[in-house]
């Protein structure tokens, strides 16, 4: 274990921040499903809308899902790009 | 882009784009990639795929039959959605939000006929949203008096205090990269996923890929394509403002 390059150091420290870098997932997921339940609760109250309630929900949903796309690029440069090298 | 973590591990891992032949142009050295091959074949596609709606609709019959009903079922249902939002100004802007529906609508489905998604790569949807940012912007100073826009973008302060102004201004320049980031990693995501499963699991796992293309290409491509022509009207919808 004693003979870690630096390259190699620096390869296992970007997978480790890829790895910390998708925890940005979190914030979506718990983002969408407020946006489904809320969607679910008004087709309860309202079914005769229940198109219009869908698509506000998935353009919701889409923007809501942006700031974990960009931690999953941080992640997909740092694994696959590797700027650090 | 060699010699990276997955693609060192012996297995074909197949995600990235890669370059087929260089040229030189003005001392810089330019690509010819797979993506240029991609996006050469989805317009391919899509040209011969007007030209044959071109002919059917030139030869329409009273009654439509086959060709001719799924060109004006396609045709009609982007009116439909443009009209819905945007109201008494779409008629404007459906040749535009169809086209590009059509272009990411095929570029995403590409990726279920063993090409690699177009829209995977920055290039491609960045153009796109800058685009969508030309229009947008354009309306706007078409639509709007200049003290109107002024008024806009001091919005929560009155006009004379423009403190506001500069986090405005950087919040719409954020609109094409969100939009051209969030379908290109939705879309390169599935690719990346898709691809992992193929060469990881490709031993053991013959059908079950197939229900991820279903998620991965059909539903996400549809939904992406969806969100990004319903931005691109809403913002410009906003640009407009009250017409109505």
């Amino acid at each position: 274990m004693d003979n870690i390059t630096g390259a190699e150091l620096i390869r296992a420290c970007s997978a480790i921040g890829a790895g910390l870098a998708v925890i940005a997932g979190i914030g979506p997921g718990i983002g969408q499903g407020i946006a489904a339940g809320h969607a679910a609760a008004a087709v309860g109250r309202n079914p005769g809308a229940k198109s219009d309630i869908t698509s506000t929900m998935l353009l919701g949903q889409a923007v809501a899902e942006t700031t974990g796309l960009y931690g999953l690029l941080v992640a997909i440069l740092l694994m696959f790009v590797q700027p650090l090298k | 882009m060699q010699g990276t973590i997955l693609l060192s591990s012996g297995s074909d891992i197949d995600i990235m784009v890669h370059g087929l032949f260089s040229y030189e142009l003005f001392g810089h050295t330019f690509w010819i990639t797979t993506t240029h091959v991609c996006l050469l074949i989805v317009v391919l596609v899509l040209t011969c795929f007007s030209i044959a709606a071109n002919r059917a609709m030139k030869h329409a019959s009273e009654i439509p039959g086959g060709f001719q009903n799924v060109v004006e079922l396609i045709v009609e249902m982007l009116d439909k959605m443009v009209h819905g939002v945007m109201g008494k100004s779409g008629g404007k802007f459906v040749n535009y939000i169809g086209t590009i529906f059509i272009f990411i609508l095929v570029s995403n489905l590409s990726g279920l006929f063993g090409l690699r998604p177009p829209t995977a790569d920055y290039g491609v949807t960045l153009p796109l949203a800058l685009l969508s940012f030309i229009l947008i912007h354009f309306n706007q100073f078409k639509y709007q008096k200049p003290k109107e826009i002024w008024t806009d973008m001091c919005s929560p302060l009155p006009p004379w205090l423009p403190i506001w102004f500069p986090i405005n201004l950087i919040s719409e320049f954020a609109v094409p990269i969100s939009l051209s980031l969030r379908l290109f990693a939705n879309i390169l995501s599935g690719t990346i996923i898709m691809a992992l499963i193929y060469s990881l699991l490709s031993k053991i796992a013959y059908f079950w890929p197939g229900a991820l293309h279903a998620y991965f290409d059909i539903f996400s491509g549809c939904i992406q394509t969806y969100v990004f022509c319903m931005l691109t009207m809403t913002y410009i919808s906003n640009a407009i403002g009250e017409e109505d």
